[in-house]
């Protein structure tokens, strides 16, 4: 049987789990990439060429790193702003995990339970979670697979995500810098960013002010 | 979750959409008297929910969430049911149970917290329905009860199964027919308040939803003896409009007439001298913090 790759869909309404198609989980120091296991740094730069050649590259940081509940989790929202400045890609939050349907504003957030809806608003082509429980990163990275053409990556705290096209594990500080390192680095040897141009989006308790 | 956890991380606070800044701005944690006049004034635990319009206990859940005591430091247990439908979109802590397995459940939840968080109050509160609580749960629901486990336990009774239909339930009116107990039903409503009370529970209360402030205050006193004494029970009458064929705007006077003298649910309140003596001391304390405020504003 040749090996099944984790790569944009849409696959399927019901898209198989990646794990029941025979993907596992990368050891600590590795990464996967469409399922096939390789050394981390491949997977910093390959994950860093996604984010440079997408129309619309978009990072969704969820409650992990959203919420200051210790002091890693707001270093961690430092690492991601950075990220998102170097690349420059979209920040969108995935601020807990309650179905919003249909209220949600897509533009503005996405929801584990139909994360769909945000993809294709803002047609977002290439994306990274981190920060989010891996149970419902792997509810949205299926759904995502299932009904978008939109290459997903994980940064997991824990032991990675098949249902990812692209999957780190154990999320630390440390790898969010390495990977903006590895953005900098693409772009110091000429490799420029195709994002669309966009104003991040910046609300308040009234609502959206840029 | 502490109360001075409940913040943003300062680099992604401006992409939060104002729900959350104006959960964190705006909401009552950590005020031990909030009540059900923040309903309105300040952001709720609770806003949208997918019950059906004018189901009372929408605003039964309004009216719970917005008087606990410690929001902050509470974890719901609910089980299978329309109110299990709401807790997705409540912002405390909330486990979803077997149906029918909540008070074991909550009982296990609560001696984990007392290890994990030893120097801390946790309230533990079941919130289910009345199939949950009498029928389906009631062993757990009585052992928990017999074993003194320090938790409250609220019942939503609607007398009958309403998310499946309207089957017949213990705590359904004698006689009373329903879309799939058409023969009506044989026996009589069980004397759950009473049973509460035998079973040691040392704070009982009974009432409808249609006053506020009762709900408040009964919540409130269940809470404050469960942390002392042991279990406490609550049972709320939230009629569902939409198996006894009532419109959307008729649930209060559904409850109204309910609670009229000779009704199913006219107020009743148990409690044991212990407990009334220590309701009297909090009531005292409450009101002495309610001058201070009152002066330290003028
Ligand atoms: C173990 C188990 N048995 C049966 C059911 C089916 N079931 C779902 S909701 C429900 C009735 C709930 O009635 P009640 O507790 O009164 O809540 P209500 O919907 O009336 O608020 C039943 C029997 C189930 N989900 N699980
Ligand atoms: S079925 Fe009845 S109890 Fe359930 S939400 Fe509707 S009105 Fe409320
Ligand atoms: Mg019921």
């Amino acid at each position: 049987m040749s090996q099944y790759k984790v790569q944009p869909g849409p696959e399927a309404f019901l898209s198989p789990s990646a794990a029941s198609m025979g993907i596992v989980l990368p050891d600590p120091g590795e990464a996967h990439i469409e399922g096939t296991i390789v050394p981390e740094e491949e997977a910093f730069e390959e994950a860093a060429r996604k984010f440079l050649a997408a129309k619309v590259p978009t990072i969704f940081p969820g409650p992990l790193v959203l919420w200051h509940w210790n002091e890693n989790a707001a270093k961690q929202a430092t690492a991601i702003r950075k990220l998102a400045n170097a690349i420059p890609a979209r920040l969108i939050p995935m601020a807990d995990y309650r179905p919003k349907y249909p209220k949600i504003d897509p533009e503005v957030e996405i929801n584990p339970n139909h994360p769909n809806l945000t993809i294709w608003h803002n047609k977002i082509d290439v994306c990274i979670f981190v920060g989010v429980h891996c149970h419902q990163a792997n509810l949205a990275l299926k759904i995502i697979r299932g009904g978008t053409n939109c290459y997903t990556m994980a940064m997991c705290a824990q032991a990675g995500h098949e249902d990812a096209c692209l999957s780190f594990r154990d999320a630390s500080v440390e790898k969010i810098e390495r990977l903006t390192a590895a953005v900098l680095k693409l772009k110091s040897e000429g490799v420029e960013s195709q994002a669309e141009e966009f104003t991040q989006i910046k609300l308040n308790r009234q609502g959206r002010i840029a | 979750m502490s109360k001075d956890k409940i913040k943003i991380c300062e680099d992604l606070a401006d992409i939060m959409p104002p729900e959350y800044q104006d959960l964190v701005e705006d909401a009552t944690y950590g005020d031990q008297d909030r009540g059900w006049k923040d309903v309105g004034s300040s952001k709720e635990l609770i806003e949208q929910h997918s019950l059906c319009a004018g189901c009372p206990e929408s605003i039964a859940f309004r009216y719970v969430l917005a008087s606990l005591p410690a929001p902050e430091d509470t974890v719901f247990v609910g089980s299978t049911g329309c109110t299990s439908l709401v807790f997705p979109h409540v912002a405390v802590q909330n486990i979803h149970s077997l149906f029918g397995n909540q008070n074991a459940i909550a009982s296990g939840l609560h001696r984990a917290l007392k290890v994990r968080f030893p120097d801390k109050v946790k309230d533990v509160v079941v919130l289910a329905g009345d199939g949950a609580t009498v029928d389906i749960g009631l062993d757990m629901t009585l052992q928990s009860w017999f074993r003194q486990e320090k938790f409250t336990t609220i019942c939503f009774d609607n007398e009958l199964y309403a998310n499946t239909g309207g089957q017949e339930s213990g705590l359904m009116q004698k006689g009373f027919v329903s879309k799939m107990a058409p023969v009506g039903k044989l026996f009589d409503k069980v004397r759950l308040a009473e049973i509460a009370r035998e079973s040691g529970c040392h704070y009982v209360a009974c009432l409808t939803v249609s006053k506020p402030n009762r709900v408040e205050k009964a919540l409130k006193n269940a809470i404050l003896v469960a942390r002392e004494f042991g279990p406490t029970f609550i049972q709320l009458y939230t009629p569902c409009i939409l198996e006894i064929g009532k419109q959307s705007m008729e649930g209060l006077d559904e409850m109204k007439d309910a609670e009229s003298i000779g009704g199913r649910f006219v107020y009743k309140e148990y409690a044991t001298d212990d407990v009334k003596k220590f309701l009297k001391e909090k009531d005292e304390e409450a009101k002495a913090r309610k001058k201070e405020k009152k002066s330290a504003k003028a």
